[in-house]
């Protein structure tokens, strides 16, 4: 490994393979930062130029860039607009926006700045010594385990138990889940939900769904409230950065943590970024405990720094199957993986032995690389920061724009711009009513994986028979059961000693 | 010369489709037979979205192409796009990629007899995947084979992913038995040593990968290719049909096209007009018939 690793730093640290990280890393950013524009169209549009390097080390490291740079960006729109700039990063703004409408813009983005950095150097670290042996780990997932990793995911909406909020958000997990199933989904060619509609054959896109859930609300209360955008405006604590040494402690654990499970998720073929942050924010929502599990979804650091450190690290854990397997574990790898066979490339088992350069300078130009993230995003935070410090009568037409365009542009599809403005308004009057938003997408996005899993872990059984045959399964469903019942059962208790408690008195 | 071409992509950024039509402008740009080339993606309905946008649109759509594929006539024939192909004029299929099955590379299956063995032996529990739905190209694929080696193409078991590089996790993480998949993608994976093709849907050993054997040569007449070609919008004039097949017809002798063909591991099938119109109405003759019995239509 010593070997491959000297060998990868000669061929990362060029000039010229240095200026690919960085500039990689700079377009990744910036499409990130943009509320709705993901790394798939800018990398499949990226390919030519790629491609016309001649030299895969430097094309991978340009395109690797683009990637997780934009995971990287994508929480800056999360945190300041409510407009998720990528499916990865949604599960940022959870706790991210509510952090800069308190006047902590600038302490939210250093956070994610942070754990994002700790996630994708952690990740690449784990690559790096783990890589071969991972594409095992890879490949231990059946339809089962996958069936059961969402229903674990599913459990963290019981960490609602105790916020009185239980009914509304069960409610709004399974209008997530319901719509989930609209379209054509793995279990036929039959079109379901789409009452003939043409337009709604491929069913929703989740960021579509995401930022009329969030971005389009936000500008419209920002219309109707004239209070709440002076309040976020005003006031210099939008440029205080500093973390204190508490938050660091509590942060501390969970970037830990989020960082490791993140990378396993992302190794996952077919899980991804978007599935890790959710699975991230669930787990730590349901083991926090009583008052900081009531933060979650108010400003929680741990809620911000949890999706935070797991879309990096997943994304960073992708790379696991498509260089060791050649598999592309998400339409993002898929792309990548065209450019590296267009660049007489294969990645798979015998691409370390084949072209370590290669192999190795990729993973070392990850640590470059989230290093070059950090030093360009920490000085500038002050100065994004002050975008929420832009007067309404800008921001607003400045969000609204961003958000139909990158709602239009994933799809290039203007249906996608009536089914925005549709949910938008719909997600306005539930949120009048008090009803959360997040179950909602929660219940969508792992929802249809979980039902695609379910129905081949049943074919492949010919029944039920896959929950007691692999223990794995059987593991992770107890798993979720615990997450489940735990939280209900610690609100129940403190409710009754509360209850003493006022007897006593 | 042509001055510039529109290709639209009925899907995202990314996909077979516009890695066809981005490699074909590419190709028709480098070898000076076009001077530029512009490119739409416009997705949805499964590609309906941007057939009907072609024919709704014809006149002003009168310098467009359309990429298209194999799923245009399955997807006709389930009624999931109203348009079928005959509503288009059909300027050329260019290219196309064999359908191969695979197994692990340390599977104890060696050949398709051993495969076929094996089925017969437990039915059930031979599990073949592919990265599309039950009735999608996948599936047929594998019907097409076990009918053709005289089994029953309604009775194994079909396991559908969501895409290509989730099947291929399953069959190496041992989900699945078999896997069907594109030549192209097949031969990717066995020149890294994973998987071993068991038979090719050509009827010849393919050059690229002359190690995999056809099933034609171990007796199973299973032929099958999918085919990615160009449409225009209804009611163009012939000379211009003949100007863009001369122009596709020239492309395709060049050597700039014979990079983009080896990178993408395709086969040329060029099919201008008339032969592209019979090639496309025995396909879906063919896949007409199979949905029949496997019961999807």
């Amino acid at each position: 490994m010593l070997e491959g690793l000297l060998l990868g730093l000669a061929a990362a640290v060029t000039p010229f393979n240095l200026v690919m990280v960085v500039l990689g890393c700079v377009i990744g950013t910036v499409i990130g930062m943009l509320p709705g524009l993901g790394p798939m169209s800018i990398i499949a549009i990226m390919i030519p130029v790629a491609i016309g390097l001649g030299d895969p080390t430097a094309a991978l490291i340009l395109l690797s860039g683009v990637y997780y740079g934009a995971i990287f960006g994508g929480s800056t729109s999360s945190i300041l607009l409510n407009a998720p700039g990528v499916a990865g990063t949604v599960a940022t703004s959870f706790d991210g926006y509510p952090m800069a409408q308190k006047g902590q813009a600038g302490k939210a983005l250093t956070i994610a700045a942070i754990a994002s950095f700790a996630g994708g150097t952690i990740g690449a670290i784990l690559l790096m010594i783990f890589a071969p042996a991972l594409s095992s780990v890879a490949l231990l997932f059946h339809s089962a385990e996958y069936f059961a990793l969402m229903v674990v995911g599913l459990s963290a909406i019981a960490a609602f138990a105790g916020t009185g909020q239980v009914a509304k958000a069960l409610m709004m997990t399974i209008l997530g889940l319901i719509m989930g199933t609209v379209g054509e989904g793995a279990l036929s060619n039959m079109p379901r939900f789409t009452f003939g509609l043409m337009e709604l054959q491929s069913g929703f896109s989740f960021i579509t769904l995401a930022m009329a859930m969030f971005a389009l609300p936000e500008a419209l209360f920002l219309v109707l409230n004239p209070a709440r955008g002076a309040q976020s405006g005003s006031g210099a604590a939008i440029k205080d950065l500093r973390i204190t040494k508490d938050e660091a402690r509590k942060i501390a654990p969970v970037i830990g943590r989020q960082s490791l499970q993140g990378f396993f998720i992302g190794v996952l073929p077919g899980a991804g970024a978007t599935i890790a942050s959710f699975l991230g924010y669930a787990v730590e929502r349901n083991i926090a405990k009583g008052e900081e599990q009531a933060e979650f979804g108010k400003g929680s650091i741990k809620g911000l720094a949890a999706p935070e450190s797991a879309n990096n690290a997943a994304c960073t854990g992708s790379f696991v199957p498509l260089l060791t397997l050649g598999i592309p574990g998400s339409g993002t790898t898929a792309i990548l993986l065209g450019a590296l066979i267009a660049l007489n490339v294969t990645p798979g088992p015998r691409l370390m032995t084949d072209e370590p350069d290669v192999f190795w300078a990729v993973i070392i130009s990850m640590y470059i690389g989230n290093l070059v993230l950090l030093i360009l995003n920490l000085p500038l935070i002050p100065y994004i920061a002050k975008l929420l410090t832009i007067p309404r009568a800008y921001l607003i037409p400045f969000i609204l724009f961003f958000t139909l365009m990158g709602s239009y542009i994933g799809q290039n599809n203007a249906t996608e711009l009536l089914i925005l403005v549709g949910f938008g308004v719909v997600a306005t009057i539930l949120r009048f009513a008090d009803y959360p938003l997040a179950p909602l997408l929660i219940g969508f996005i792992l929802g249809t994986m979980m039902e695609d899993n379910f129905a081949r872990a049943m074919q492949l059984y010919r029944g039920f028979g896959f929950i007691l045959e692999r223990p794995m399964t059987l593991a992770l469903l107890i798993l979720a059961a615990a997450l489940v019942f735990v939280p209900a059962y610690r609100a129940r208790r403190a409710r009754l000693r509360q209850a003493g408690v006022a007897d006593g008195d | 010369m042509m001055d510039s071409v529109h290709f639209l992509i009925p899907g995202g950024a990314g996909g077979g489709w516009d890695g066809t039509a981005r490699g074909t402008g590419e190709a028709l740009i480098n070898s000076g037979l076009v001077g530029n080339a512009t490119y739409e993606n416009m997705s949805g309905g499964g590609g309906g979205v941007a057939i009907a946008n072609l024919i709704e649109n014809a006149a002003s759509n009168d310098g467009t192409l359309m990429v298209n594929s194999t799923p245009i006539v399955i997807r006709a024939l389930t009624g999931e796009i109203s348009q079928s192909f005959r509503d288009l004029t059909m300027i050329a299929g260019t290219v196309g990629d064999y359908a191969a099955l695979v197994v692990t590379a340390d599977s104890p299956l060696a050949s398709m007899e051993d495969a076929l063995a094996s089925y017969r032996e437990a039915p059930l529990d031979f599990a073949i995947g592919g990265g599309s739905v039950p009735g999608g190209m996948d599936h047929l694929v594998a019907a097409i084979v076990m009918q053709a080696a005289g089994e029953d193409p309604t009775a194994f078991n079909y396991i559908g992913y969501d895409a290509g590089g989730e099947a291929m996790a399953g069959l190496l993480s041992g989900e699945i038995d078999a896997l069907s998949t594109g030549f192209s993608e097949a031969v990717a994976l066995a020149e890294q040593g994973e998987v071993r093709i068991l038979g090719v849907t050509a009827p010849d050993r393919v050059p690229a990968y002359a190690d995999a054997p056809t099933f034609a040569e171990q007796g199973i007449d299973a032929q099958f290719v999918n085919w990615r070609g160009f449409f225009a919008a209804p009611g163009m004039a012939q000379e211009k049909v003949e100007a863009y097949q001369a122009m596709l017809a020239a492309m395709m002798e060049t050597p700039e096209w014979e990079e983009v063909r080896a990178r993408m591991g395709l086969v040329n099938i060029y099919r201008p007009g008339a032969d592209f119109v019979s090639f496309l109405e025995a396909q879906e003759q063919q896949i007409g018939d199979l949905m029949r019995e496997l019961g999807f239509l």
